[in-house]
């Protein structure tokens, strides 16, 4: 379907949900405001910022990943059950969904397009470190790969490691930097 | 069902295409069919099965929200809240006269119990199960060899392997049924881990670990 033929298909659709009374002019806007205001990956790099700056909140964030968010209210759907997972030393993690697109909204905002494409969701499962170096991103040979496949309603974050030279940030200027990418499992922090 | 959606380990995709400083949006329209799905969005089951069941070759060329355009037409005809011709009477009073290829693939095999109203939240899907888990942590399981017509959340690439449980998440509503209007029958959920040779044979890489999550009735013990 070309871009024109949808979006006049897009239009007809709206238009008669209206004209039925199914859905109001207004909670069209409101809904696409608040995503593109509030529901975005700032809302996990903030979990991961803290995450690194106190143990016991790490401790908690990875034991019951909804639970230790609740405290920041975040909006936007998507976490009934937040799974959080650390990248480690000898362990690398990313998450894919390969039946759809399932991704923690609320943490991370709506996913990018490259999440939802075949090519990824295709490839990542069967041949991650390739994918990832394709991506920039080259997972040293000594760690094990670890893929999250989400196929049920469980949603995936990964808490990735405090790159070296991090530690003496503060919470606020770490939340700056931890990238989207890094939350999915694509991109190493502070990897040259 | 065997669908086009069904893409872990299918090759020949090429690479993982990235755009810098992504918008949410691309137009006007793609925020459109985000927030009617959103706002009509009582049963997630439902709108994934009709998202799986349009034509492959829509499938793969539209873009994401061209998928789930096709998939809100259908799920909203099958609801009875709008008919395939009244979308193109609407159409033609917009200036389109010929629709072209329509991605929207309508059943008649998904029952009518539609109750969804704008602005509900999206329900939570985590029930309370009186019954124990058939299976623990750390326990060998393998998952059953075919799939089912309908609607399913067990991926082709994974039927038939064998793996172990890593997780017990408790019971959820089973979208297999849920999907289809034939009520919620939650079952207990595991995360199962299985090696990538497994999966994938010796081309894998030795250390690779894949984790899925799968409901009760896609695995058995051994």
């Amino acid at each position: 379907m070309s871009n024109s033929d949808a979006s006049v298909r897009a239009e007809a659709l709206e238009s008669l949900l209206i004209d039925k009374g199914l859905i109001e002019a207004d909670q069209i806007d409101q809904t696409i405001a608040l995503y593109n205001e509030r529901v975005g990956p700032m809302n996990g790099a903030r979990v991961v910022a803290k995450a690194w700056k106190n143990a016991d909140y790490r401790k908690k964030l990875l034991e019951d990943g909804s639970k230790a968010i609740e405290e920041f209210g975040f909006v936007g759907g998507q976490i009934d059950k937040l799974v959080v997972i650390e990248n480690t030393a000898s362990v690398h993690n990313v998450v894919v969904c390969t039946l759809c697109s399932c991704y923690p909204w609320a943490v991370l905002g709506l996913p990018p397009r490259w999440y939802k494409d075949p090519a990824y969701r295709s490839r990542v499962v069967r041949e991650p470190r390739k994918v990832l170096e394709e991506m920039g991103t080259v997972v040293p040979e000594d760690k094990l790969v670890r893929v999250w496949d989400s196929s049920a309603e469980i949603r995936y974050m990964i808490l990735p490691e405090l790159p070296p030279g991090w530690s003496d940030l503060s919470e606020a200027d770490l939340a700056e930097r931890v990238s989207r990418d890094s939350m999915i499992g694509v991109e190493i922090l502070g990897a040259v | 069902m065997d669908g086009i959606h069904d893409l872990g380990g299918k090759e020949g995709f090429g690479r993982v295409q990235v755009e810098e400083k992504e918008p949410y949006f691309h137009e006007q329209w793609e925020s459109a069919v985000f927030a009617m799905v959103i706002n009509l969005g009582d049963n997630t089951d439902r709108f994934r099965h009709s998202v799986e069941r349009i034509d492959p070759v829509s499938y793969l060329t539209d873009t994401y929200y061209g998928r789930w355009l096709g998939g809100l037409e259908s799920k909203l005809v099958e609801e009875g809240l709008i008919s395939q011709a009244e979308v193109k009477q609407k159409l033609l009073s917009l200036g389109v006269a010929d629709e072209g290829r329509v991605a929207a693939r309508p059943s008649d095999k998904v029952a009518v119990e539609f109750k969804a109203k704008a602005n509900q939240e999206y329900p939570n899907a985590a029930r309370t199960l009186q019954t124990e888990p058939l299976f623990q942590e750390g326990q060998g399981v393998v998952v059953v060899p075919t799939g089912v017509e309908g609607h399913t959340r067990l991926p082709g690439y994974v039927r038939g392997k064998r793996g172990s449980i890593v997780a017990l998440h408790g019971g959820w509503v089973f979208p297999d049924t849920h999907a289809h209007g034939l009520g919620e029958n939650p079952e207990h959920l595991y995360t199962v881990a299985f090696s990538g040779i497994e999966l994938w044979g010796e081309e894998a890489d030795a250390d690779l670990e894949i984790r899925i999550d799968l409901f009760e009735s896609y695995i058995r013990g051994f």
